[in-house]
């Protein structure tokens, strides 16, 4: 028998755990240790907004919450490589990501303290909101390809998705039309390894998630999702062949899941500490934070101060939600359509009277 | 005999079914080592195994399609969907196979499956996690659909729903999951589908729930009971198909009927009961009949789900206004 296809997967990293160049010349942009400082001042906010979110609910003052501990440099890495006119397909935690596009934390806030005005936020008036049904973002970020690409634009869609979601049939229906339309879009996978309590191995049998691409008729990369300088740079390269006619990309980002899936979660119940603790040496902040010192453009000081400010920053957008209050209860009729029909007035009457009665 | 929740009674029904039956799987997503995102099919795994007890991939179309696969050939899947607002992407294989392969092959083959979800509102829960879609169900020719109310019911019922040799949507009130504890003896005894249940015996008004909004509906019933109404509280429990012979002997007797339910008010569950009741017993009616539901929009996120369900007070109204005429 002859063979009459054959694929191979890269695999891209440029720092190692220890924070070690493994190359001979890193992206242009990391070559500016100004940029580089930047870069970890972000990841570092994220993380410091994070374990806010969580401690709000566990003092009863949110609802359930995503965390995104571990996955900053994939995030931060995504948010930086993108363009404003590109269109964000989210899932649940790229706060990092929306972050750059202008996203405020109070409204990530918002959205988990159970307040739609959450996803009504800042950035670019395109982005998605968050999507939950898992996998339902890449038939979003491939039809809103179709429209850049009809319209003529010079912009990508980018769509996140877990491993786990990667079982999902949207995920395999959005990769194949994406290649076989040649559309301007980005599929970044965010590998963390579990899906909830299940693990990678039970969601398929492949060596790799980026191999998925084959299928789609395009290029597939691994990269390591704790490094944002491979992070961004393979977003770069990505969006850059997308904007110009290149057609997908499906991008793995290996990363772990340091939190439990959500604040509804206990992790412990079904992974092993020990290996929660392997994990704690790959995670993105440390590395980078130690080639920065050896640059020696960080140090302790500067990170106690850099800390101080983003916990100012943060307690700041904590009020702004606080301050939110309740949305008004005929908000939930006012968006649903451009013309009210009739009988959908008459509820709405019904529920602000309701409301005034049994508040 | 134990007091248990709801949720434990449903646990227990599962092990005690797949006891004794051992071609009773169950699948889905997170019910294995975790137990599921619930707890409902906590140490079924240790139980009865990794072969009887599967974690599935992620999909929510292979878990019913597979069960499907499955119950043709043989087995009893309890096929877990974690929440009843991510069961979208299995409703083809729902509506399309399920309810119909009985049909289509004339009876040769069947599906004697169960699809377990959690539904409704009430606890803080994130976007997509509260719906109370069991009217897409029950528009559904060829499937049952049934919501239990009391650990006692969920244990009967949902052991009935195993044992069915067709398809069982089983949606679990969530807000109910943990609310009460009750006694309830782990015997192996079903209880019947396709009736109603009633919870409260009444003379003057008939009110008609089921799942989470029992709750409400029973609070209601007291309170009018001190002002001297008495109120008859039927709970559907299989709201598809239903039990009419139940709700009409009562409207014959009380003349008057509320209708509560959780989800959308149209094409709900509560148009269905009017438009029968109106047909069947119209001249028994001494008044319009009322629905007390939730409105017609997306379940709201939290800040706002008591504003969208239907509250004690809600229900109070609907029966005054029953009261009126
Ligand atoms: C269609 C659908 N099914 C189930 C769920 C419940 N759920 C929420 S997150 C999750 C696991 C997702 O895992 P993965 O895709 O790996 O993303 P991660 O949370 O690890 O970032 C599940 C099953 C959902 N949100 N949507
Ligand atoms: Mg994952």
């Amino acid at each position: 028998m002859k063979t009459v296809a054959k694929f191979e997967i890269k695999y891209l990293q440029y720092l190692d755990p220890d924070g070690k160049p493994v190359q001979k010349t890193l992206p242009k942009f990391a070559q500016d240790v100004n940029e580089l400082v930047e870069m970890y001042k972000k990841m570092s906010f994220v993380r410091v907004f994070d374990a806010k979110a969580i401690a709000l609910q566990r003092t009863g003052q949110l609802g359930t919450y995503a965390s995104c501990l571990g996955h900053e440099a994939i995030h931060v890495g995504i948010g930086l490589a993108m363009i404003p006119e590109d269109v964000f397909c989210p899932m649940y935690r790229e706060y990092g990501a929306q972050f750059e596009r202008g996203v405020q934390p109070h409204e990530v806030l918002l959205f988990w303290g159970g307040d739609e005005r959450g996803n009504n936020f800042s950035g670019p008036k395109h982005d998605f909101p968050w999507a939950v049904p898992i996998a339902t973002q890449n038939h979003h970020a491939t039809g809103a390809a179709f429209a850049l690409k009809y319209q003529g634009k010079k912009a990508a869609s980018v769509s996140v998705i877990g491993d786990g979601g990667t079982s999902q049939g949207d995920f395999y229906e959005s990769l194949n039309c994406a290649g076989a339309w040649k559309l301007p879009t980005v599929f970044v996978i965010a590998n963390n390894k579990w899906a909830i309590s299940v693990p990678l191995e039970i969601q398929t049998a492949c060596e790799t998630l980026a191999q998925k691409a084959i299928a789609g008729g395009f290029e597939g990369i691994q990269v390591d999702g704790n490094d944002i300088i491979a992070m961004r740079d393979a977003m770069e390269k990505a969006l850059d062949k997308a904007r110009n006619g290149g057609g997908p990309t499906l991008i793995e980002a290996l990363t772990y899941r340091l939190s439990d899936h959500t604040t509804a979660d206990d992790a412990r119940r079904y992974r092993k500490e020990e290996e929660v603790q392997e994990n704690w040496a790959k995670e993105p902040l440390i590395r980078l934070r130690k080639y920065l010192e050896s640059l020696g453009a960080w140090d302790d000081a500067k990170e106690e101060a850099w800390k101080a400010e983003c916990a100012a920053r943060v307690d700041e957008e904590v009020q702004k939600y606080k301050a939110a209050g309740k949305p008004p209860v005929e908000s939930m009729f006012d968006h649903m359509f451009a013309n009210m029909p009739e009988d959908l007035l008459k509820q709405r009457e019904q529920a602000i009277e309701e409301a005034k009665h049994h508040g | 005999m134990a007091k248990v929740t709801l949720i434990e009674a449903l646990t227990m029904a599962m092990a005690w079914e797949m006891k004794h039956d051992n071609s009773v799987v169950v699948l889905g997503e997170d019910v294995g080592v975790n137990g599921g995102v619930f707890r409902a099919t906590a140490g079924l795994q240790e139980q009865f195994g990794k072969d009887r007890v599967i974690d599935t991939p992620l999909a929510e179309a292979l878990i019913v399609g597979i069960s499907i696969g499955m119950a043709t050939q043989g087995l009893k899947p309890i096929a877990e969907i974690q929440f009843s607002g991510f069961i979208y992407p299995a409703f083809d294989q729902i509506t399309n196979h399920a309810g119909r392969i009985r049909t289509r092959t004339r009876g040769r083959m069947h599906v004697p499956m169960v699809v377990r979800a959690p539904s409704g509102g009430g606890i803080h829960a994130p976007e997509h996690h509260s719906e109370s879609n069991e009217a897409l169900f029950a528009h559904t020719p060829g499937v049952r659909v049934v919501m239990p109310s009391s650990p006692k019911r969920a244990y009967g019922l949902l052991l009935a729903s195993i044992r069915d040799p067709d398809p069982v949507i089983f949606l679990e009130p969530t807000r109910l999951y943990r609310m009460n504890k009750q006694e309830v003896e782990d015997n192996g005894e079903a209880l019947p589908l396709d009736t109603c249940f009633v919870l409260r015996e009444g003379t003057d008004v008939t009110l008609v729930s089921w799942g989470a909004m029992i709750h409400e509906t029973l609070l209601a019933a007291q309170e009018m009971e001190k002002e001297g109404v008495s109120c008859e509280v039927i709970d559907l429990a299989t709201v598809s198909p239903i039990d009419y012979e139940t709700i009409l002997d009562s409207v014959e007797k009380t003349g008057r009927l509320v209708i509560i339910h959780e989800a959308p008010k149209t094409a709900g569950l509560g148009a269905e009961i009017a438009a029968e009741v109106a047909d069947q017993a119209l001249f028994s009616l001494e008044a319009p009949i009322v629905r007390v539901t939730g409105y017609d929009t997306p379940m709201p996120l939290f800040k706002l789900e008591h504003d969208y369900m239907p509250s004690v007070a809600r229900v109070l109204k609907g029966i005054r206004r029953v009261l009126e005429d």
